[in-house]
Parts: structure tokens; sequence; C-alpha cells
């Protein structure tokens, strides 16, 4: 299925907030509504107004009259298994969102422009390109399928009026050029306006051919195809700050590229051991630092981050530096290392820190700061005397990701039941957020909602036997510089923003 | 005693008929009436959590292209489960629920010869199956060697039969090219249970035994072993 425009089904509601929002620890907020109403009294009317982002992010500013936006852009009953998305990622000016999805199908939404006669419609999205990046292929020589999921979408820094993207699945990377057509040339001399050739003995006359606009045609072409490298299934791709390299990691190796060259990699990391019975340790995420064009990390699935330094050696299988907590002793159990095996990994937009998401923690380490991390942040600690369970069911075995917001202030990463998590890291509050079509109306403030792990249950929380772990929000991405996110669940693609009337 | 043991037969049982389909939430041992729940899983639940780790990992074994984290995170949780499972007690402690400290003492005690007989015999079992090399492999480095056997751990083998073929010709050459093929791959019937006809090409002359037929009778056989109600005989392996 080719998402055309015209399927995707954008609503634009609005809805007006009326009353304020007040944490449970922070100070109401001030009251702009009608009816005066307190604290956990919602009467959605016309617009709402997100609370969260409102008192996460924005402390200083206006709170009255701020909008929520939500974009449903791929309707539920659609819904098959090739599209679940399995990346998001915003470009680096946040102009352009890009998905990918199980069917190896890259879609590109642009941020709709700012008109004078529908202010309120800027930040939302729009389908900009649909092209299918991968096709499963079949490798022979093993009688395996490659399965075409986009695994890692990485764009490029502008340069030019084209946009460049990374695309990979489990063993091929891609490099699409995304560019827009509005001329076409008219007028060939050996071609008629169908396009059909001409006799030549029927040309009399030559006469320059001219540029005519036409309907903007956004196409996309892949570029450079990156094959062969790996030997295992890539989960991370990363662009170098020098915008000359980018790296690939799979399992067990990591590989640089030059954009340039496609028939060869060098190897930087390489971690399978010579007797593959003594594997313990896989690598399970990557990426370059954000201005060091030297200098990366990757994670391992014991729970390590390696800090490695190019210059030091062609080969980096010595770590510079070595990022490991303590195991607590109180914690410990079978599944310990299960649950400390890292899912991703992101620098900090500063380059300062680094981020990882174990199963049931996001934790933040400082660079200078090898031997524990300098926060620790629960996103679903009731999970953990659950963890038999979640054994049974692989659902342990997930891979959640995490983002840091423009500033660094907050990260955010997914949980269970459709459930998103923020951590303002200034203020070390935190919210738990849906994204499901049945609990947000459009523009609808998005209510903080509540896990209630034993005792009473109180109105509007959910006890933890209640959650569906079918429905687990393992990417999302954050706006560069705006407080807007994308969130997918399952195939579904939600974009919430604040913004200030 | 008789209680614990007719208590651990029934939860087995339930984990036999269910086999490799994804479990209901079985939340035998989260219910707090229990003696033995405590915040690790204790010595009871440890059998129960071997089996299903060791049905994971024939299950990850099944797919085409295993899914190598998973693997590796199967294979070192059982590592883990095998180590306390061991009669010794110099283990990384797991901690006793306050509760009920005589339940899994006792168990463990009582437990002692018939569990060690038979970890061992599966062991072997599952590296006859594995089609792993002969020579008996050290146990990996970390945590103490809890095992009273040499043989090598089930698991461990498995990983080799990994090391995939690569078409990535970057590696050395051409000889490297056919050096790194390893089709054990097509003759261990885990991966085609149909190349019953296949010989194995050795591919680095680590002789790795190959691995006989595993049908449902000898899953099943398997199954028998670990629930303990068959006697610790040999199967007549098939072995080439």
């Amino acid at each position: 299925m080719v998402l055309q425009p015209s399927e995707r089904h954008y609503r634009d509601w609005s809805h007006r907030r009326l009353g304020p929002w007040c944490s449970p620890t922070g100070s109401p907020a001030p009251l702009s509504c009608e009816t005066g109403c307190g604290e956990g009294s919602w009467i959605l009317v016309c617009r709402l107004l997100v609370p969260t982002q409102v008192s996460l992010l924005s402390m200083e500013e206006d709170i009255d009259t701020r909008k929520i936006n939500n974009s449903f852009l791929r309707d539920h009953s659609y819904a098959t298994e090739a599209d679940i998305i399995s990346t998001v990622e915003f470009n680096h000016t946040g102009e352009l969102l890009a998905t990918g999805d199980k069917g190896g199908r890259v879609v590109i939404f642009q941020r709709e422009q700012e008109s004078k006669n529908q202010v309120h419609r800027r930040g939302e999205y729009n389908v900009y390109s649909t092209f299918q990046s991968h096709e499963p292929e079949f490798d022979y020589l093993k009688s395996l399928e490659i399965e075409e999921k986009i695994n890692k979408i990485r764009w490029l820094p502008q340069q030019n009026a084209a946009y460049f993207l990374l695309s990979t699945n489990d063993k091929t990377v891609k490099l699409w050029k995304v560019s827009e057509r509005d001329k076409r040339p008219e007028g060939y001399n050996l071609k008629d306006e169908e396009g059909r050739l001409r006799d030549p003995a029927t040309i009399t006359t030559l006469r320059v051919p001219v540029l005519r606009p036409m309907d903007l045609m956004v196409e996309a072409t892949p570029r450079r195809v990156f094959a062969n490298a790996h030997t295992y299934h890539i989960n991370s791709i990363s662009v170098n700050s020098d915008y000359e390299t980018y790296m690939s990691a799979d399992d067990l190796r990591i590989n640089l590229w030059n954009f340039e060259i496609t028939n060869q990699s060098f190897n930087i990391v390489d971690i399978k051991p010579a007797n593959m019975e003594e594997l313990t340790e896989v690598i399970t995420a990557a990426e370059f630092h954000p201005h060091h064009c030297n200098t990366f990390v990757y994670s391992s699935s014991k729970g390590t981050i390696r800090l490695c330094d190019m210059r030091a050696s062609a080969l980096c299988d010595r770590h510079t530096k070595f990022f490991e907590e303590p195991e607590d002793p109180s914690n410990r159990s079978f599944f310990s290392e299960i649950i400390s095996s890292i899912s991703d990994v992101k620098f900090s937009h500063s380059g300062r820190y680094i981020m990882t998401r174990d199963y049931l923690t996001v934790k933040v380490w400082d660079l200078n700061m090898e031997s524990r991390p300098i926060e620790t942040y629960q996103v679903h600690d009731y999970l953990r005397s659950k963890l038999c369970s979640l054994y049974e069911n692989d659902c342990i075995f997930d891979k959640f990701e995490c983002v840091w917001n423009g500033s660094d202030s907050v990260i955010m990463t997914g949980s269970y039941n459709n459930f998103f998590r923020m951590f303002d890291r200034n203020t070390k509050r935190d919210v738990t957020l849906e994204a499901s079509r049945e609990n947000s109306k459009p523009r609808a403030i998005l209510k903080p909602r509540k896990v209630c792990v034993g005792g009473k249950r109180r109105k509007d929380e959910i006890s933890v036997d209640s959650l569906d772990f079918s429905k687990k929000i393992l990417h999302t991405a954050w706006h560069p510089s705006e407080n807007i996110i994308a969130v997918a669940a399952t195939n579904n693609l939600y974009i919430f923003q604040d913004k200030v009337n | 005693m008789m209680l614990s043991k007719g208590l651990k037969r029934k939860r087995e049982e339930e984990e036999v008929e269910e086999e490799k389909e994804a479990l209901a939430v079985d939340t035998w041992w989260l219910d707090p009436g229990h003696p033995a729940v405590a915040q690790a899983p204790p010595a009871v639940a440890s059998s129960s959590l071997f089996d299903l780790s060791v049905l994971k990992l024939h299950h990850s074994l099944r797919q085409s292209e295993p899914d190598l984290r998973h693997l590796v995170l199967v294979v070192n949780t059982l590592r883990r489960i095998q180590a306390s499972m061991a009669p010794t007690a110099a283990l990384p402690p797991v901690p006793s629920p306050p509760a009920a400290p005589g339940v899994a003492d006792s168990l463990l005690a009582s437990s002692d010869a018939a569990l060690s007989a038979s970890m061992a015999s599966l062991l072997e079992d599952l590296s006859h199956i594995e089609g792993l090399s002969q020579a008996p492999q050290p146990l990996a480095d970390e945590g103490p060697p809890g095992r009273p056997i040499g043989g090598a751990p089930p698991s461990l083998g498995t990983l080799d039969l990994l090391g995939p073929a690569t078409s990535c010709l970057l590696d050395d050459g051409l000889e490297g090219l056919f050096e790194d093929i390893d089709t054990s791959m097509y003759d261990s019937e885990l991966w085609a249970p149909d190349s019953e006809g296949l010989k194995p090409v050795p591919e680095d002359g680590s002789g790795k035994a190959e691995a006989p037929e595993l049908d449902e009778a000898e899953l099943d056989y398997l199954m028998d072993v670990l629930v303990g109600t068959q006697a610790l005989e040999r199967p007549s392996g098939p072995g080439r």
C-alpha cells in the first residue's frame, strides 16, 4: 500500500481548555477559564491544551493558551503488519520527519508552512514523499530471507536544495536523495510532446527547449547502496560530524564508510570471538559524537558503554572509556543481565552527556565519569516484579529508544500500553502520557496517566495487570529546536506539540 | 517434601503442554501467598525457568536467522540458572525468601543427586543435539563453575553453528570466503529437518559432531528427562 496524500487521515479539531492544570507538587497555572475549574476537572469544549509540555518545558512562558495538535497520519483501518513503524527521525531543521516501516517503505512528512490565513495549522505535518527503500531479499548462499524492515533512518545535513537520508535494513544501507521538481523542459527536437521519437527526416527546424513550470513532484532516488559488509544484523547507523563518513553497526562489528565509496568500508570495531562458543556479548547501539569526528560510543547487551577514539588505532577494539554501573545487589535476579542490556544510546546535543536506555530505566552519563551515571530515571519500575512473565512472553527483550529535546533539558522514552514518559532533568519532574486514538481527542490536552502499583486504585489510574503489553512505544523523536514530538504506536504516528497562541 | 515435589511436577506439566507457544502470563510465582515468592526467583522457580530458557533457546535456534542478541541473553540467563541449580553452594547468592528459607534449602538438599544427574544427562543430550565439538569446553569465565560435570555447556556450542557464511567479499579473499562458510548449519536438523542426506563439510577442521535428527520424539524425550518422569537413559544416539 502506497500512502497517497489523499489517503492520510488528517484531522484538525480544536478544543478549548477550561481550567488550570496543576502538578501535584508544582504551583497552579494561571487561570484562564470561564468555569474556574480546579485541578483534576477537565471539560472538553473546544480547544485543549497540553499541560505536560507546558509545565515541563516552558515554565516561564504563559501557559494560558496553548494548543495541542494531534495528527493521525495513518488510519488504523489500513493496518497491516507491513505498516508497523520501525523508525522515526526528524531532519536537522525539523522541517522533515521520516518514518520507516516493516514493509521497507519510507514516508517523509513536511511541516506545513506558516500562512496568514491558517496560522494555527503551522506545525502540522503532511506527507511529502513516499518510496520503497528496501525490498525483501533472499540470500541464496545461506538460504535465508533478508527482511526489508527499515531499522534506522538518519538524515544528512542539508547542503543544497535536495535532502539526503540514510536508511538501512538488516544488511544493506542506502543513501537516498529526495528532491523536488517543479519545472520540466518542453520543446524537444527529437521527441514530440508525448515523448515519442520523431522521424529525423521530418525535422526541418531546430528550437531550444524551454523550462516550463509543472506541478510539484517530489522524487526519491537511491544514490548509493552500501551492501555486503555486514554478516550480522545492522542495528545502528550514525552520520559523522565531518559529513563525509558514517558508521554502521551490527551485532558484532562496526564499519566506517565514506559516502562516496560503496565497495569498501573500514572495520573499526570487531567483538566477534575467535570461537563463537565464547560469545557472551553483542553490540546493541552505536553513535558518533555530535562534534568530535574521531569519537564514537557503542553499547552492549551487558549494559556497558564504550567510548572509542579512532585516532588511537585503526581497529578500536580497545576503548578509551568504559562506562558501567555496578550491579545493585538488592535487585539481583536471573534477569539482571537481560534488563541491563542497553537498547539505545544517544549523545546529548551538547556532546557532554550520553543517555542510555535499558529495560527499566533511562540513564544519563557524564562523559567524564565512567563509574556510574549521573542520573537514573525509572521508566516503569512496577514491571520489576513481573520480570518472570515478561521473560516468558519475550517482552523483556523489547528494545525501547530514547531521545533528548533540543536543549538537552528533557528526555523522553516509550513504555507499554501506548504510554510514553518524559523526564525533566532540571526540575526532576516526570509525566506519563498516552498515544492512543481512544484516549486522546485531536487537539486535546494529553492527560497525564498513572499506573497503580498496588492497593487501592484511584479513578483514572490503570493497574499494572491491565496494561496492554502488545501496545509498545519503541520509537519516538523530538524536533531539534521546538517542542514537537513524534511518537510511533504500531502503525500510527502521533505528532504532539505545544504552541503559544 | 512430597508436597513440594508434586507442586513442581504440576507446574512443569503445564509448561510441557504449552510448549513453544507464547505462554499465557503465568502468575503463580507472583502469588503473594506462595511461600517461595521473593524478589529473586527461588530455587523452586529455577527449574521452571530453566525449562523455559531451554525452550526459548531451541525456539531461537530454529529461526532461520536467529536474533543474536536474544540468543546471547537467553544463553547467559540459562548459565545463571544452571549455576544456581548446582548442588554446591558456592554460587552467586540467590536471596532466599525471608518467609520460607527452609523450603528453598530443603529443596536444594533433596534434589541434589537427582537434579545433578538429570542435568548431566540433559547437557550431554543437548550437546549431541547441538552438534558440538567432542572436546569438552570450559565453562565461560564469569560465574563460579557450579556444575559438577565437565561436559560442554549445551548452549555454548550452538553459537558456533552461527558462524555464518559470509558473502562479504571484503574478507580475506576467496579462500577466506570458503573458510568462513559454515555448512554444518545445513546438517543440523534444527535448521533444516529435511536435509538428512547432506554430508558435512568441515570448514575449519574442528570436526564437530553431526547433529542427529531432532524430531518430535526426541523433543518429547528431552522434556521427559527434564520433568524427571523417565529413567535417565541415553537415547540410542543415531550419531554418525
